[in-house]
């Protein structure tokens, strides 16, 4: 039996820098390079990440998950009838499956809010955090708002919400979809609203909480925040770079011009 | 005009110019999902072969994109200068690609014809050129800018130190900012990609980095990578703004898209100049490009995207930058799909840049939806030191916690040096051997935790 013998690893005495921030630094290095313990980590974040791209949403799963929330849940299809097609065709994972539009518009209803719960590119995160997030939000919505039910929906995009918001006569939807997921993040989670949703709409004309995981912007923050800008939007019939997220500055007059739009 | 190409008997027509380029452009996923790619292996050969038979002269008095509806184009008509075209306008493209790589076509052979390429000659060549062509002709194609560290010089490459953070967080990205020094990288520029934009927390990024540089002496630039009209705002409003950025595309309705256009470009570099804050020279701008953005804001008018990202390097080159880079595996695999296809947009994002007489870096990364992974950056950074690229990017660890995708790193920069005997921008090295964060050979040391500088940096963060 041989013995292990190690090898020195050029460390970085400032590791203690790492308490500021999550970006991986004071890696050390072994000559110009990754030590092999950095390279094996990466790997195995990136393969989490991968994971979470290719996963399926598992609707029935959610749906018990969301079944204390008391609200009837209906799934919908995208147009993208697969994975590759969802990542090399944008446009397909926008559109509702004639099928899904058809039963829905069927419903001849009207709503303030449509909530749907989407995988988009990490099936992973609306899974873990669509459920919690809810419950911590339905709460703080106005008692008046009629919901309709809850959308789940597998490969879609964000403006998937403007065929359904559309089909189901909603004045607001709200998007809850699974990140891009990054290396240190694969289960991030973001919400979307849009004021009237149309197919046709942009990104211009919603607005965005993004980064909701426990690791990142709490249920309660997120709920805070999503309700703020629900109750705004629909107030002021509107959404998108005219309704900036002053949620956290209500007290100061004129703070909303401290910064520029960007479209 | 329409161009032909018979193959057995079997004649591909090809309507216009564009649809030529568009056919004969390497496979793609974006030029597919534009419905412009070629629909078979061998019309892409079509394409080419009737392509190499084109003059430059022609692809000149053609416009892709009518002069009348497009201030891009009407840039590139305005500005070329018939006496530099001369030497080349009777070249069919099949030649111009023999003529770069002939031994006599040089360095300064390529920068006296520069102004003259348009980004439609240069990505037409380039659409009959290999990755080995691409490689040597841009490593020839020097181009040189300066503002507090001189970049491009032939033996170097430079590193933009990207250290973001997530909720734009001082002490995190002075965490990020001593990594990256320690590890001898920021020569190109200290460039952070703000979450948020509002201008006093802006304005805070911009004193922090400025009081680095100031404090400790550091050869290098800042930049904080918000939109342009927010720049403007924050040198009227007194920061101390060193480089301008913004990101731009090669059409005027995907620049509209970005809410920008020409006018606002030239106004945001008169208000950088008048700061007259670069030491070595006054290159102010710094622009990102990537193939794909025009076709994202539907703003393409049916061109293939890589003709696209070359006339974004016609707008760069409008306004001297310092600093141009292309984010090539950036926007998704529904625009390059694997390592192949963003291996190959590098390679021809750089040359098409170079030829142009434009100062470009790389950031040669993807995100975890494509069907890539570090091996194919390896890859691409490998081939693009060898085609003398300017600079690349230097992120902890190569992961970006803030814009989510993976770039390249401080150690991977570190390789690109060993196994190139690549070296740090010149005033950047003199920085690094007094600190003695390098010795005389240019290999990094190991600072201790007594080093000054370490302790110095460290007392900052603290107290940030």
């Amino acid at each position: 039996m041989s013995t292990r013998v190690p090898v020195k690893i050029e460390a970085n005495p400032w590791a203690d820098l790492r308490r500021f921030t999550d970006a991986r630094i004071a890696l050390g290095r072994v000559g110009a390079s990754l030590p092999t313990e950095e390279v094996l980590k990466f790997g195995l974040a990136h393969a989490m990440a991968r994971d979470a791209v290719h996963a399926a949403l598992d609707p029935a799963a959610l749906t018990s998950a969301l079944a204390p929330l008391g609200l009837p849940c209906l799934e919908v299809h995208s147009q993208a009838p697969d994975r590759p097609s969802y990542l090399l065709r944008p446009d397909l994972g926008r559109m509702l499956h004639p099928d899904a539009a058809t039963g829905l518009r069927a419903r001849n209803s009207t709503c303030d809010i449509a909530i749907v719960l989407a995988d988009g590119l990490s099936a992973v995160a609306t899974q873990a955090h669509a459920a919690p997030l809810l419950s911590a939000l339905l709460p703080l919505c106005h008692p008046a708002w009629t919901l309709a039910p809850l959308l789940i929906a597998r490969q879609a995009r964000v403006a998937l919400g403007d065929d359904i918001g559309e089909a189901l006569h909603a004045r607001l939807v709200l998007v809850l979809i699974g990140e891009r997921p990054g290396l240190s993040s694969p289960d991030s989670l973001g919400a979307y609203l849009t004021f009237n949703p149309r197919r046709g709409r942009n990104d211009a004309e919603r607005n965005c909480v993004s980064n909701i995981r426990p690791a990142g912007l709490s249920y309660a923050e997120a709920a805070r925040k999503i309700s703020w800008l629900m109750g705004e939007a629909l107030s002021r019939q509107l959404t998108g770079v005219e309704l900036k997220d002053d949620s956290d500055v209500p007290a100061l007059p004129g703070a909303a011009n401290s910064g520029l739009n960007l479209a | 005009m329409a161009y032909q190409h018979t193959i057995n008997g079997n004649t591909w027509r090809f309507p216009d110019l564009k649809t030529l380029l568009a056919k004969a452009s390497p496979a793609r996923s974006g030029d597919y999902l534009a419905g412009v790619g070629a629909g078979s292996a061998v019309e892409r050969m079509a394409a080419r072969l009737a392509l190499a038979e084109v003059t430059l002269a022609e692809i000149f008095a053609n416009p892709l994109i009518p002069y009348e509806t497009d201030e891009v184009t009407r840039l590139i008509c305005d500005r070329h200068p018939a006496a530099a075209f001369a030497e080349i306008a009777g070249l069919s493209v099949g030649d111009f690609r023999n003529w770069l790589l002939l031994e006599t076509t040089t360095e300064e052979t390529l920068s006296r014809i520069a102004p003259a390429v348009t980004p439609e000659i240069a990505a037409a060549v380039s659409k009959l050129m290999r990755n080995q062509d691409l490689v040597l002709v841009s490593r020839k194609a020097r181009v040189s800018s300066a503002f507090r560290t001189t970049l491009g010089l032939p033996g170097r490459m430079a590193v933009r130190l990207q250290p973001n953070h997530g909720t734009d967080d001082a002490r995190g990205i002075l965490a990020s900012i001593i990594d990256g020094l320690m590890y001898g990288c920021g020569d190109a520029v200290i460039g952070i990609n703000p979450a948020g934009d509002s201008l006093p927390v802006l304005d805070r990024l911009w004193r922090m980095v400025d009081d680095v540089i100031s404090r400790f002496g550091v050869p290098t630039q800042s930049c904080v990578l918000t939109h342009v009209s927010s720049q403007i705002k924050a040198i009227e409003l007194g920061a101390p703004v060193d480089l301008v950025f913004q990101s731009v595309a090669g059409t005027e309705a995907a620049n509209h898209s970005f809410g920008i256009n020409l006018a606002m470009l030239r106004e945001a570099r008169d208000a950088a100049l008048s700061l007259k804050r670069g030491t070595l020279g006054d290159n102010v701008m710094y622009f990102e490009t990537g193939q794909g953005s025009a076709l994202s804001a539907n703003a393409h008018h049916g061109l293939d995207q890589q003709t696209c990202e070359a006339r974004a390097y016609a707008v760069a080159r409008e306004f001297k930058p310092l600093l141009v880079n292309t984010v090539v595996g950036f926007i998704g695999p529904e625009y390059l799909y694997d390592g192949k296809q963003i291996i190959r947009a590098g390679l021809e994002d750089h040359f098409c840049g170079k030829l142009m007489g434009v100062p470009l870096g790389v950031d040669v990364c993807y995100t975890n939806h494509a069907e890539a992974d570090q091996d194919d950056m390896d890859n691409l950074l490998t081939l693009l030191a060898a085609a003398g690229v300017t600079y690349i990017m230097g992120i902890p660890g190569a992961d970006d916690i803030m814009l989510n995708y993976q770039s390249t790193s401080f150690h991977d920069a570190l390789y690109l040096r060993e196994a190139f005997g690549l070296r740090h921008a010149p005033e950047f090295e003199d920085w690094l051997t007094r600190m003695r964060l390098i010795n005389p050979a240019g290999r990094l040391r190991s600072p201790d935790a007594a080093d000054p500088l370490l302790r110095a940096l460290t007392d900052m963060t603290q107290a940030a």
